[in-house]
């Protein structure tokens, strides 16, 4: 049990460092669906399977699986830009920066004190894991939809994080974040096409200027 | 006499067997493509071609030019002599011989690029120069696999370090030396050893000025690299120690194959990397191994 879970955690946390090698848009958007998938499955294997965790499973898989990645393709379709991603911070550095927070992520969750039965799990490193891999690509890509999907693994990472309340939280909470997060994307995907309007480019590195 | 015969034998299966395994993914790589390719023992009709020819010297080269290959391949011997057939053992087993086969293998690539320089060709200077640059990862991902197996049993004889039971890092270990393989060897992500175009060449492009015997020995001991992956790659994988010795042996021939086999399907379905996307892939190679040893450290807990 737990080790299936830990399975599953430790394929999230090499799918982090795939994301932060790829070097192609789209290449990027089927590793981060690919993570949400891996954690959809993660509720049915914690908890009894009863219609709520079932009905949470399916929501994120399919949110993260499928909706997302497939309003962001659209969006890159749309806004017609080059698949290769020029980083701000190299693809060498980033993946050593996030292999390192990787380990520092595991050493930091045997020293916190945690619950016993959270204790043998990786669910906390996982989470630690995620969120910064998340931060890295959101500092370290210039593309706007490389940002976006740095933003949704770090939402990968709170899900984690959430996953250990999963007994406590209510359907609706889990039902809220999902529904913001799709919605969030939607808005994202217009407003790429906007910028790709404007600026004829989808670099955030022209987005920091004042025009008239 | 015994033993003197028993080690003849042992080396003689090496030697012998090396040059089965190009053929095997040249002829997979030629069923992929639907030709229909060389025969399986083509390299053994070129070594014995090349092996009846004159040598052709450059009136610059010293006698490096032929010692490199010759000594390169006497190391390469001595390495595979150290590794373990399973259950067969080893002819030559101590203490820290892991140190000695790490050893030999620089070594032996220290010779090729060395042979490579002699002529002063600016092609085999590129190539030699992309050869070093190349292992500089590929030998770190390397060590991280062997300190991980090293961690895992706690001794570094090759003996009983590549008789693990199956530990949780045993498919970081998998993919992680899979990859070193293919750097190691020159195989398709990292270089296409049937191109033929100096500026892009790694290990071939060093080769270039070899002619009749030397270039044979070279060969004969890039297959014999080969195998020695190979052999490592499935001893450090499977538990061959819990199985019986019959069947460690088979399991051993037919590791040794799906890993020829796998090999000869990534260079039928990659093409080789730009030169600037091949770190982050050896860089990978290295996390993995390095992962691959925390795991081994820490416990299967983490």
């Amino acid at each position: 049990m737990t080790a299936n879970l830990n399975l599953l955690i430790g394929l999230a946390m090499g799918l982090n460092l795939l994301a932060l090698g790829s070097n192609r848009l789209p290449s990027l958007i089927r590793t981060m669906s690919l993570q949400g998938v891996v954690l959809g499955v993660m509720p049915l294997l914690m908890e009894e399977f009863n219609w709520r965790v079932g009905l949470i499973a399916v929501a994120t898989m399919a949110g993260k699986g499928l909706i997302i990645p497939t309003l962001l393709r659209r969006a890159m379709r749309a806004a017609n830009i080059e698949r290769e991603l020029d980083p701000f911070i190299g693809f060498v550095p980033s993946l050593l920066l996030g292999a390192a927070g990787t380990i520092g992520a595991v050493a930091l969750a045997r020293a916190l004190p945690l619950l016993p039965e959270h204790a043998g799990s990786l669910l906390v490193p996982g989470a630690l894991a995620s969120v910064l891999t998340g931060f890295i690509l959101l500092i370290g890509r210039a593309k706007a939809i490389a940002q976006v999907c740095g933003y949704l693994i770090l939402e990968n990472g709170i899900y984690l994080f959430g996953l250990l309340l999963i007994h406590s939280t209510p359907l609706l909470v889990e039902a809220g974040v999902l529904l913001d997060l799709t919605v969030g994307v939607f808005v994202i995907g217009i407003i790429v096409d906007r910028i790709q309007r404007a600026f004829d480019s989808l670099d955030t590195r022209k987005l920091t200027v004042l025009r008239e | 006499m015994n033993v003197a015969l028993e080690f003849v034998i042992r080396i003689a299966w090496w030697l012998l067997l090396a040059p089965l395994l190009p053929g095997i993914i040249n002829r997979i790589k030629a069923w992929v493509a639907g030709r229909r390719g060389p025969p399986v023992f083509q390299l053994y009709y070129d070594l014995a071609r090349l092996w009846q020819k004159n040598v052709v010297m450059s009136t610059l080269a010293s006698p490096g030019f032929v010692a490199g290959p010759a000594v390169g391949w006497v190391a390469l011997a001595g390495a595979v002599l150290l590794v373990p057939l399973g259950p067969l053992g080893t002819a030559l087993s101590f203490r820290g011989d892991m140190l000695l086969m790490l050893y030999l293998l620089a070594l032996a690539r220290f010779c090729t690029t060395w042979a490579a320089m002699e002529t002063g060709s600016a092609f085999e200077g590129m190539g030699a120069a992309r050869e070093v640059s190349y292992a500089v990862l590929a030998e770190t991902a390397l060590v991280a696999a062997m300190l991980s197996l090293s961690v895992q049993t706690g001794s570094v004889t090759l003996t009983t370090m590549l008789a693990p039971t199956a530990g949780a890092g045993a498919v970081l270990l998998a993919a992680g030396l899979f990859t070193v393989l293919l750097a190691e060897n020159c195989r398709v992500p990292f270089d296409d050893p049937n191109t033929h175009l100096e500026l892009t060449m790694i290990h071939e492009a060093m080769v270039l000025d070899h002619s009749g015997p030397p270039l044979a020995v070279i060969l004969h001991g890039a297959s014999l690299k080969l195998l020695l992956f190979a052999v490592l790659l499935t001893e450090a994988v499977l538990p061959m120690g819990a199985l019986s010795p019959f069947a460690a042996t088979g399991a051993l021939l037919l590791g040794v194959l799906t890993v020829t086999v796998c090999v000869g399907f990534v260079e039928s379905f990659l093409a080789r990397f730009a030169f600037r996307r091949v770190p982050l892939l050896l860089t990978t190679a290295v996390l993995l191994c390095v992962f691959a040893l925390l795991v081994a450290w820490k416990g299967g807990a983490t």
